[in-house]
């Protein structure tokens, strides 16, 4: 039977239990559906349940409550050896006492594969991760590049309809990390097969994801594209993770669609923004989120809706960004400007003291939750 | 530059060192060499071949092998031949089945987690600190009240009554050698990652299959550095056979302190050099498959 999704969680719990004897929540009532061909990433910092979620997928651990399912199939306890997906682990764990060939053929060999059809197919992986001419070698003796792909090429030569990715990139160096992060997405695309893709890198995940569920105490915060992720934070723990943002503290005076105009105490004043949630109140203590590449800085003396005037605290270059932070009424923010012309001139700095005129503008003022 | 590189200390420690740990083999071995049969002093070694053996009091004059007078002497006694064979099938059969079962101990310490879990890991420490004497009186005193027992109760006569011999010596080895094999597999084990099991899994292979094929062989080493270990131990073993041994189950530990009660031949120095020779040649040999396994293969 096949399924509309790859692979779905329906209200999984897991519990471990602490070696203090508490009982905790490793993963907390989690649903996901993660569609067919999809690259799907689970991010959170470690402890947050993605890996968890992921073993649970590939048959490690069972779930304590709720159901795991593979392809419209409920998972149940069925081992890892009889579930139609295969895993890239973190450290590899590739077998030592094997050739980079053995290692391939393995699981070829699990499934009672012909010896001849077996060496094609190991042929054909280590092209497809530009391994050929390696096969005699002993994982010791490869990279650590080189040996993430033989993970891959081991996982994928059996033609999971799921590949699960355990943070297969987390001990490469950076400059690898970003070649593996594209070949990797171009080998999805190319196969057609879903990734399942585990990482503490935002940056890795909104680069590779098609969606990203952004994960924290065992529960699914934001499970949403990259662009609705970052532009669309759907509560303050997202926006928070994500990127960068700036808080402001204040309560909500009116709601229409689309809009809520917010009252701020430090500033005295109401600000537009745009409702991440459906259910606010009129009166409701709330915060905004804004980011600092999204807040301009505008001509001074400038009067209006969203403006208002800060003190310049310091201001930092950067290269391609110049980084200005600011006292706002007593409110830290910081602010981001492109680097857009030439700042060889000293005087196209901000400099400390320097009273800006800052514009807030309504759709990129994020009204959330305040929890 | 290493300060102690030159310090006529350091030179004296090994001086010192290798004097004690080898001197005393080498002039074993060279005794065993000796033209004197009473082998109190080095007389020089056997100067002759002869179709017989020449005596002069007690000093070999020739002999048809000549300065390995001795060591063909060895040959020819029936009762070193006996005890060198029991000694050998109880340190193979005791070492085979003490390195499965500390295998399999280990393996279960290792990943399970059970109520006398601490109970079991400190139970592996005890066969190891108790004097051995203790344990050899121990095991004599179990068998003797168990067999018996069992002897009454079954009305066993002749030669189905249950008596001490190879049987007990093998079985009390393997009681002493399983803590042995558990605590250097353990030690393997120390470092294993899980994730090379789930790998396999992963892959296919159901739990058989991955032990086999994964596990197995990469705990290789550690079972066989246990093996090892234990065999010596078994092989030069005398306290714990010296209480479980019974007739046809002499070993060549028991064997030479018998003939050292009596009087000390230079047959038991070359009985001495043979046993050396194949210990050492069973290491170098255990060393070189080890360099092998870890030299990448291209």
């Amino acid at each position: 039977m096949t399924s509309e999704f790859a692979v779905e969680l329906r209200d999984v719990v897991k519990k471990f239990v602490t070696p203090e004897g508490n009982e905790l929540n490793a993963v907390d009532h989690v649903s996901m559906q993660i569609k067919n061909g999809e690259f799907f990433s689970m991010l959170g910092s470690s402890g947050c349940g993605k890996t968890t979620s992921l073993r649970m997928i590939a048959g490690f651990e069972w779930p304590t409550e709720g159901e795991v399912y593979i392809e419209g199939r409920a998972m149940g306890h069925t081992p890892p050896f009889q579930r139609k997906v295969n895993t890239v682990f973190q450290s590899y764990a590739l077998f030592q006492h094997m050739t980079v060939a053995q290692n391939i053929a393995f699981g070829l060999e699990m499934e009672g594969v012909g010896e001849d059809e077996i060496k094609k197919r190991v042929g054909r992986a280590l092209e497809m991760v530009q391994l050929t001419g390696m096969e005699r070698r002993r994982p010791k003796q490869l990279s650590g590049g080189q040996q993430q792909r033989v993970a891959v090429a081991r996982a994928l030569v059996k033609t999971p309809s799921v590949l699960l990715l355990d943070e297969p990139l987390g001990a490469l160096d950076l400059k690898l990390r970003k070649e593996m992060q594209l070949e990797l997405k171009a080998l999805q695309q190319q196969l057609g097969i879903t990734f399942i893709y585990v990482t503490h890198d935002q940056e890795e995940a909104l680069t590779m994801s098609d969606r990203i569920a952004v994960m924290s105490k065992g529960k699914v915060q934001q499970l949403a594209t990259p662009v609705e992720i970052y532009e669309r934070p759907s509560n303050k723990f997202v926006a928070d993770f994500i990127g960068e943002s700036n808080f402001l503290e204040g309560t909500i005076k009116s709601l229409a669609r689309d809009e809520a105009v917010v009252f701020v105490p430090a500033l005295n004043a109401e600000l537009r923004g745009m409702p991440m949630s459906s259910d606010f109140v009129n009166g409701e203590a709330v915060a905004i989120s804004v980011r600092p590449e999204k807040i301009r800085i505008a001509e001074n003396n400038a009067k209006g809706d969203g403006l208002f005037e800060a003190k310049v605290l310091t201001s930092v270059y950067i290269g391609s960004d110049t980084h200005v932070y600011v006292d706002m009424a007593g409110i830290r923010l910081k602010v981001m400007e492109q680097n857009r012309i030439s700042r060889l001139d000293p005087s196209s700095f901000y400099t400390k003291d320097q009273i800006i005129t800052l514009l807030f503008m309504p759709e990129n003022t994020l009204v959330l939750k305040k929890d | 530059m290493n300060p102690f590189k030159r310090s006529p200390f350091v030179i004296a420690a090994a001086v010192f060192v290798y004097t004690f740990l080898y001197a005393p083999i080498l002039i074993l071995i060279l005794y065993s060499f000796n033209a004197s049969r009473t082998n109190v002093t080095f007389d020089g070694f056997i100067p002759a071949f002869s179709e017989r053996v020449e005596m002069d009091g007690s000093l070999v004059k020739a002999s048809p092998c000549g300065p390995f007078h001795w060591y063909c002497d060895l040959a020819k006694n029936d009762d070193v031949i006996e005890a060198a064979g029991n000694t050998l099938t109880i340190a193979f059969t005791a070492t085979l089945i003490a390195t499965i079962i500390g295998t399999m101990a280990a393996l279960a310490l290792q990943r399970y987690d059970f109520k006398i879990k601490p109970f079991s890991q400190l139970s592996l420490y005890i066969p190891i600190v108790i004097p051995e004497i203790v344990m050899g009186i121990g095991i004599l005193t179990l068998f003797s009240q168990a067999f018996g027992w069992l002897n009454n109760a079954f009305n066993l006569t002749g030669d189905a009554r249950l008596a001490l011999g190879i049987g007990t010596v093998t079985v009390s080895h393997i009681a002493f050698m399983v803590p042995f094999v558990t605590l250097v597999v353990q030690a393997r084990l120390q470092g294993f990652d899980k994730s090379f099991e789930e790998a396999a899994m992963d892959l296919g292979a159901n739990e058989w299959t991955t032990f086999r094929r994964v596990t197995f062989p990469m705990i290789l080493p550690g079972v066989l550095s246990g093996a090892l270990l234990a065999f010596t131990l078994s092989l030069d073993d005398f306290v714990i056979t010296f209480f479980t041994n019974g007739p046809g189950s002499t070993t060549l530990p028991i064997y030479v302190y018998g003939l050292l009660r009596r009087i000390i031949t230079p047959q038991v120095n070359a009985l001495s050099t043979v046993w050396i020779l194949i210990v050492f040649i069973a290491v170098l040999l255990l060393q070189w498959l080890q360099s092998r396994e870890a030299k990448p293969a291209h």
